[in-house]
């Protein structure tokens, strides 16, 4: 694989000492999605619009297919894509003007057969001659991604492109993140929505304050910090855990029918049979097992938190 | 040079311009005739020729000068604030431009609006009044200079501007006083001494008077300074543009 992006020791600083980045390092490669999670005003927007262009770093390198952002920024901002968090488009304008403003802004010639490939890609072609005043928000957002792909840019950056937006058009978004990575764009994504990173994302990075936490493979993650819970219910509830399994370290759900027992899937036993056992040597009958996995979501607000999954 | 992004900057900006076309030339179609009507005709009848040149006549000048610095300022202050109120100046700070490419795009675009309106009130000017240019080359240099350099002063208009209605203080409170005391409507030389000497002090008059002069060869003040102010008015405004840019001041953070 191909670093394409090169983030190291990125600063920003503002002029009332905020740090909204204090020193990030990051390098991603060619062809991967990357989803970059944190809670509101972590730095995930400065961290874009710094590469983007949009901020002027305090400090700090990055380069974009080995063009640095500042003293090479024509060749570096050509290879880059932005998908902007705000709906922000000239109300007035058409779709097709928009669109192909952006590919002329980026230094492409005219290309209208280019211009209707990702119109059509993205369900706007019928939309071409409307004016953006007139689309829905959903159609919005996507004219924003056909501006940013007009370019044909190598690195696309999505800022939460699914805020806001229903469940059948974040669906489709999924489905066109997809079409890029194969069409071997390289996306890195901001999102609020965890499952939008578990559902597409090949790495996850979580961002606080300004500090990149870990950026990590989206399974290694899960497999690493997520924990297993196996929720044993019974058919006759119980007032307390009986002591034979006080061993077992369990709680008891409030209803009192269902013992839940959590468990590290890494651990050389994970004691399921033991326990199992134990349960039938207490006298309790069983009526059902199920078993649970931590959500990124759960591990996301850990690590935010400090605390482990 | 990104030639693509100045002549995309470039059309769209113009573009803007054509879906209100009847309204970009109707109104200063309008507003001229009005003039013509109420200084031309009713004050002009009671003012006797000024320097050989009827009143109507020569008042032409300094009218398209009112309207094309006027328009200079307002087209390109829109241009650049509209994109920061809309928040689409993202794309123009994240594209593989310079300032230089985004000044020529938005200025450009601003100042060629500008002069076709000044050529459409001159040509309304023509079933007023008999008009005569003497020196056309000088006349096309001066109004495309004065279209330029106060579209440039619009340009930074609009990156100050925080609201729509400061984009509307430099005109308003500015740039009109400044266009109606620099000799619009009158010869400075019409003036009390003291006054003529305080009026040397407005830059727009040696614009008016070096535009006057390529009609009627008529000036208030030598040519060769009307040149040199309008060249050093718009270098200065080069210079602070660039200085935005440079720092980033109100666009960049």
């Amino acid at each position: 694989m191909t670093t394409i992006l090169s983030i190291r020791d990125l600063r920003k600083s503002y002029a009332d000492g905020f740090e909204a980045l204090k020193g990030v390092s990051l390098d991603i490669e060619e062809g991967e999605i990357l989803a970059l999670l944190g809670p509101n005003g972590a730095g995930k927007t400065t961290l874009i619009s710094t590469v983007c262009g949009i901020t002027t770093p305090t400090s700090g390198s990055v380069t974009v297919g080995g063009y640095d952002i500042q003293t090479e920024f024509r060749a570096a901002r050509k290879m880059i894509g932005l998908v902007p968090q705000e709906i922000a488009l000239e109300p007035f304008e058409k779709v097709w003007n928009t669109v192909r403003f952006s590919r002329g802004l980026f230094g492409h010639g005219s290309d209208n057969a280019r211009i209707e490939v990702i119109l059509r890609k993205l369900s706007l072609w019928d939309k071409r001659r409307n004016a953006i005043k007139e689309l829905s928000g959903g159609m919005k957002r996507r004219v924003l991604i056909a501006k940013a792909l007009a370019h044909e840019p190598r690195v696309l950056f999505l800022d939460e492109p699914t805020a806001g937006v229903d469940v059948e058009l974040r669906k489709d978004m999924w489905e066109i993140v997809a079409e890029l990575k194969q069409a071997g764009v390289t996306i890195i994504l901001t999102t609020h929505y965890i499952e939008e990173a578990e559902a597409i994302a090949d790495r996850v990075g979580v961002i606080d304050k300004g500090e990149l936490l870990l950026v990590k493979d989206k399974d290694t993650l899960m497999a690493q910090m997520g924990k297993k819970q196996i929720e044993v219910m019974l058919t006759e509830p119980v007032s307390t855990i009986p002591q034979s399994l006080s061993e077992h370290n369990l709680t008891l759900n409030g209803a009192g029918d269902a013992l839940i027992y959590t468990y590290d899937t890494h651990a050389e036993r994970t004691g399921i049979t033991t326990l199992l056992n134990d349960v039938a040597q207490a006298g309790l009958v069983l009526r059902d097992v199920q078993t649970r996995q931590s959500s990124l979501e759960e591990i996301f607000v850990n690590l935010v938190s400090g605390e482990p999954a | 040079m990104n030639w693509s992004a100045i002549a995309a900057i470039y059309r769209f900006e113009m573009a803007r311009f054509f879906r209100t076309l009847a309204q970009s030339f109707l109104s200063p179609v309008l507003s001229t005739s009005l003039y013509f009507v109420v200084f031309g005709t009713a004050i002009g009848s009671r003012i006797q020729e000024i320097e050989g040149v009827s009143y109507g006549a020569f008042i032409v000048p300094g009218l398209i000068m009112l309207s094309v610095v006027m328009l200079s300022i307002s087209n390109a202050s829109f241009g650049i604030y509209f994109p920061k109120f809309l928040g689409t100046i993202y794309e123009l700070l994240s594209a593989p431009v310079n300032f230089i490419e985004i000044v020529i795009g938005y200025v450009g675009a601003a100042a060629t609006k500008a002069l076709f309106v000044g050529l459409v009130i001159l040509a309304t000017a023509t079933f007023f009044v008999d008009i005569r240019i003497e020196h056309p080359f000088a006349m096309a240099a001066f109004l495309i200079l004065s279209c330029l350099s106060f579209s440039l002063l619009g340009f930074i208009v609009g990156i100050w501007a925080g609201n729509f209605e400061q984009m509307s203080l430099v005109p308003q409170l500015v740039v009109t006083p400044l266009i109606f005391l620099g000799g619009t409507f009158y010869s400075i030389s019409m003036l009390p001494p003291l006054w003529q000497t305080i009026t040397l002090f407005n830059p727009v008059v040696y614009l008016i008077s070096g535009f006057r002069w390529s009609f009627y060869g008529i000036a208030d003040v030598p040519i060769f300074w009307s040149l040199l102010a309008i060249l050093a008015f718009t270098g200065i405004c080069l210079a602070i543009i660039g200085w935005i840019f440079k720092t980033g001041w109100r666009i960049r953070s």
